[in-house]
């Protein structure tokens, strides 16, 4: 008898069943959207971040001073102590090494450019433009193109569109940038200016005729200076393997006060625990740990503001997604209420019938049971369906909903539902059926 | 216990004086209408309570999703000021920029806008174990490069006289390990030489590490170099900040102004998403809460079909039955608007408050489109349920079917 009184309501209210489930599944597809962009927001806003560029630098443990005014570097070029680049892949390995976007090293050799009379010293940079490189069984690319996102080259085909950190396939082909393995050189737009020189042309540098393969725009140091594949450079210094520092770009977790405390000092758990964060100072250590006789430091610039961006852009979402979360709450008890309002007469009649206040309020439950699980698996679809769009329209890229959240949200919305209703069905159950009866609602 | 009185029921005393009182100074037209409205409310207080709370809650959540999206971009504008400049401008090809070009960037651009200027040059480190070394020797202004640069880690910022903040690996080869770091050391540029005492220790990460900073005056008294670069914070849109750079190379022809790339393109780059995800996000929220009044609101027209027919078989016109649902659902939604633009704006405060640590200023802006757009929706979900209603006859419904 039971499940006939629920299965025959369904079919004659269709209409009002039908307004209830939609309003179910608005209220938990929006829910569910939300929770997932605000789950995920850190992340994605964390990789937008990285188009500030590298957050961690790895020098030489024993470097010496750096003497460089307006990207004029006015040190003796053989002078200090440099970095293998045989280590470089090692930083894959590190405990953090999915956190790593990106890394490029860099070599400057101060060179003359220039006939005999007019030779003027630049600095040339050596580094990775986007080389492939291998660790362990892992093939990956990396270097300037996903480090320093906000180079642009003017080459012989590109339009220099803006590529997306660690995102080297947007950017179109390789206009204008030069190959790892090449003598191609970038040639930064100021000197190159100076020098009369575009694309195609050739240049002499230490008695190497080298072919520019596009002019490089950073808003830097780099618009007075060349920048070569690092093989080339390292022959030009005649220092095979030689790098002078590395710049990684780190997803990072913001700052705290287990960040800042020194690993040294701390208690073999709470060092797990450090150890195990992403915070930049962790990774910085990590990195100290793979590259032999190096010192890694945090860029403070991109490193510590990017802190306060992420937990605030974080912040934010958490309470709009509070809000969010609060108004479909609210729809869906408006819309169980309101139709649970409208079916008093039949109330009336189950209770002139000789049915209990019990049995009246567990049929009603039922009801709303049902609709909630319809709503809510329907909800959670359209919901994921929501946050994907909103990732790729947004981001780019996916947003993934973890199918723990799954069970959370149909549990949300079954007791929401019940909670809309709960209200509604006990004024419901204690109106005087005659009333009801007699259409004085 | 039921406080639902309909047409049958008998009045108490009391509520029959009300009427009267209610009914005895307005004209008899205007006067019949809004007693009608004000009797709809007062008759059915839990419904009409819950539609207007629902309408409430709508707009309160509104408002502050709208205040948030003009006044978040706002605020993490600022924050991503945090970056430190993104203009310079630099002289052409070793020279000094002009004497006032400080002052005149300034009163271009407005006192908000923070300028620092920094003049450069290689000293030699005098005595010592490190006699004879290079090093790059800035003059800056350190209250304002304070401003400027917040993240530069400083131990002690300089405060008096010939006192130097040194990067943490210049600081290596001028203070000698062994004595304490208050020790003065001494620098010469061309033959001049200076003494100088360490205030403190300046670490960052990057090219700074490496230098010694020390007082613009001092500095140009010593060497004798102005200022060769300037660095400008320069606030407000990408669209502004475009047009401080064209006032700058307009007032500085002899001056190199250019944008600082990486932390232009990368503000606008996170700006953008978070404004992208905003906006989602609040279309979202708001739709919702539209859909929760409509919800209620539907229910609540729905639910009183018999003073629709009332009306109908008394003989009222579909004008007047129609113009009465409508003029009663926009009260809902005027009343419904005020209060919940004053609760948004409470709420758009605690979040800025909670968040940025800032308040939020209110934006009274918002209110003509929270007031429209809660009426609208009051209105649809008026009308949804008397189309349906409309085409049926009074009596069958006076009849309870």
């Amino acid at each position: 008898m039971f499940p006939r009184l629920v299965y025959e309501s369904f079919r004659h209210q269709t209409r009002r069943k039908l307004l209830a489930g939609i309003a179910i599944t608005l209220g938990v597809a929006v829910a569910t959207a939300m929770i997932a962009v605000a789950t995920d927001i850190g992340d994605k806003i964390n990789r937008e971040l990285r188009s500030y560029g590298a957050n961690l630098v790895v020098t030489p443990q024993e470097d010496t001073l750096d003497v460089e005014v307006g990207g004029v570097n006015l040190k003796p070029p053989s002078d200090g102590t440099f970095l293998n680049e045989a280590d470089l892949p090692k930083i894959r390995g590190t405990f953090w090494h999915h956190n790593i976007v990106g890394f490029s090293p860099m070599l400057p050799v101060t060179v003359k450019v220039g006939s005999d009379s007019g030779a003027k010293n630049v600095t040339l940079i050596g580094t990775y433009f986007n080389k492939a490189l291998r660790f362990g069984k892992e093939d990956f690319t990396t270097g300037v193109r996903i480090t320093h996102p906000w180079w642009k080259v003017e080459g012989s085909c590109g339009d220099g569109r803006l590529a997306r950190p660690g995102q080297v396939e947007d950017s179109p082909a390789s206009c204008g940038w030069p190959d790892d393995n090449s003598e191609n050189i970038l040639v930064g737009e100021r000197l190159a200016a100076k020098l009369a020189k575009k694309p195609g042309d050739t240049l002499e540098i230490a008695a190497r005729q080298l072919t520019i393969s596009g002019i490089l725009s950073t808003g830097g140091a780099e618009d007075d200076q060349i920048v070569a594949p690092l093989a080339l450079a390292q022959q030009i210094l005649g220092k095979p393997g030689a790098v002078r520092r590395v710049y990684v770009s780190a997803l990072t977790k913001p700052p705290d006060a287990l960040s800042a405390r020194d690993p040294k000092t701390m208690t073999p758990e709470v060092y797990d625990r450090w150890y195990c964060s992403p915070y930049v100072e962790s990774i910085a250590y990590q990195l100290q740990e793979v590259i032999p006789h190096s010192h890694a430091e945090q860029i403070r610039q991109v490193a510590q503001n990017e802190g306060t961006v992420l937990s605030r852009i974080k912040g934010l979402m958490l309470l709009i997604t509070f809000a969010a979360l609060f108004a479909s709450a609210l729809a869906v008890s408006a819309a169980m209420a309101t139709a649970i309002y409208e079916r008093r007469v039949e109330i009336g009649l189950m209770k002139a019938l000789g049915a209990g206040n019990l049995t009246v309020s567990v049929l009603f439950f039922a009801e709303a049971l049902l609709l909630a699980l319809v709503g809510g698996i329907a909800g959670f679809s359209a919901g994921a369906l929501l946050a994907h769009q909103m990732g790729r329209s947004i981001f780019n890229s996916q947003i993934s909903i973890e199918p723990v959240l799954f069970p959370i949200i149909l549990a949300i919305a079954v007791f929401v539902t019940f909670a809309g209703s709960a209200a509604a069905i006990r004024r419901a159950v204690k109106f005087d059926p005659v009333f009801a009866l007699r259409g004085e609602g | 216990m039921t406080t639902i009185i309909t047409p049958g029921t008998l009045l108490t005393p009391k509520q029959v004086a009300d009427r009267r009182a209610l009914a005895s100074h307005t004209s008899p037209s205007v006067s019949m209408f809004a007693r009608m409205l004000l009797r709809a409310a007062v008759l059915r207080r839990r419904r009409a309570a819950s539609a207007l709370l629902a309408m409430i809650v709508a707009a309160a959540v509104a408002t502050a999703m709208m205040n948030l999206y003009v006044d978040v971009q706002a605020k993490l504008r600022s924050e991503f000021r945090n970056y430190g400049a993104n203009v310079v401008v630099v002289a052409k090809d070793g020279q000094s920029l002009p004497a006032n070009a400080l002052t005149r960037i300034e009163s271009v651009l407005g006192a908000k806008t923070l300028a620092v200027p920094f003049s450069y040059a290689v000293a030699r480190i005098k005595g010592g174990q490190s006699d004879g070394q290079s090093v790059v020797v800035v003059g800056t202004d350190f209250a304002r490069s304070r401003q400027l640069n917040h993240w530069w880690k400083v131990s002690h910022w300089p405060d008096a006289p010939n006192e130097a903040l040194i990067g943490m690996r210049a600081a290596a080869v001028v203070i000698p390990k062994a004595s304490s770091n208050r020790q003065p050391f001494e620098l010469t540029f061309q033959g001049k030489p200076i003494q100088l005492a360490p205030a403190g220790l300046l670490q960052t990460g990057a090219g700074e590490d490496s230098r010694i900073y020390i007082d613009q005056s001092e500095f140009q008294s010593w060497t004798g170099v102005a200022p060769s670069t300037i660095e400008v914070a320069a606030n407000g849109t990408a669209a502004d900040v475009d047009a401080s750079i064209r006032q700058l190379a307009q007032l500085l022809p002899t001056a190199e102004v250019r944008p600082v790339r990486q932390i232009m393109e990368g503000e606008a780059n996170v700006l953008n998403k978070t404004r992208a995800t905003l906006y989602a996000s609040a279309t979202l929220v708001v739709l919702t809460s539209a859909l929760c009044v409509l919800a209620t609101l539907i229910g609540w027209v729905f639910d009183r079909r018999r003073d629709f027919a009332i009306m109908k078989a008394l003989g009222a016109s579909e004008r007047l039955v129609n113009g009465f649902f409508a003029a009663e659902a926009a009260a809902l939604g005027v009343v419904g608007a005020i209060l919940g633009f004053f609760i948004g704006i409470g709420v758009a405060a605690l979040i800025g408050r909670v968040n940025f640590h800032a308040p939020v200023v209110p934006r009274f802006s918002v209110f003509p489109y929270v007031l429209a757009g809660s009426v609208a929706v009051a209105l649809i979900s008026a009308i949804l349920p008397i189309v349906l209603l409309r085409r049926v006859q009074p009596a069958i419904i006076l009849r309870g079917e």
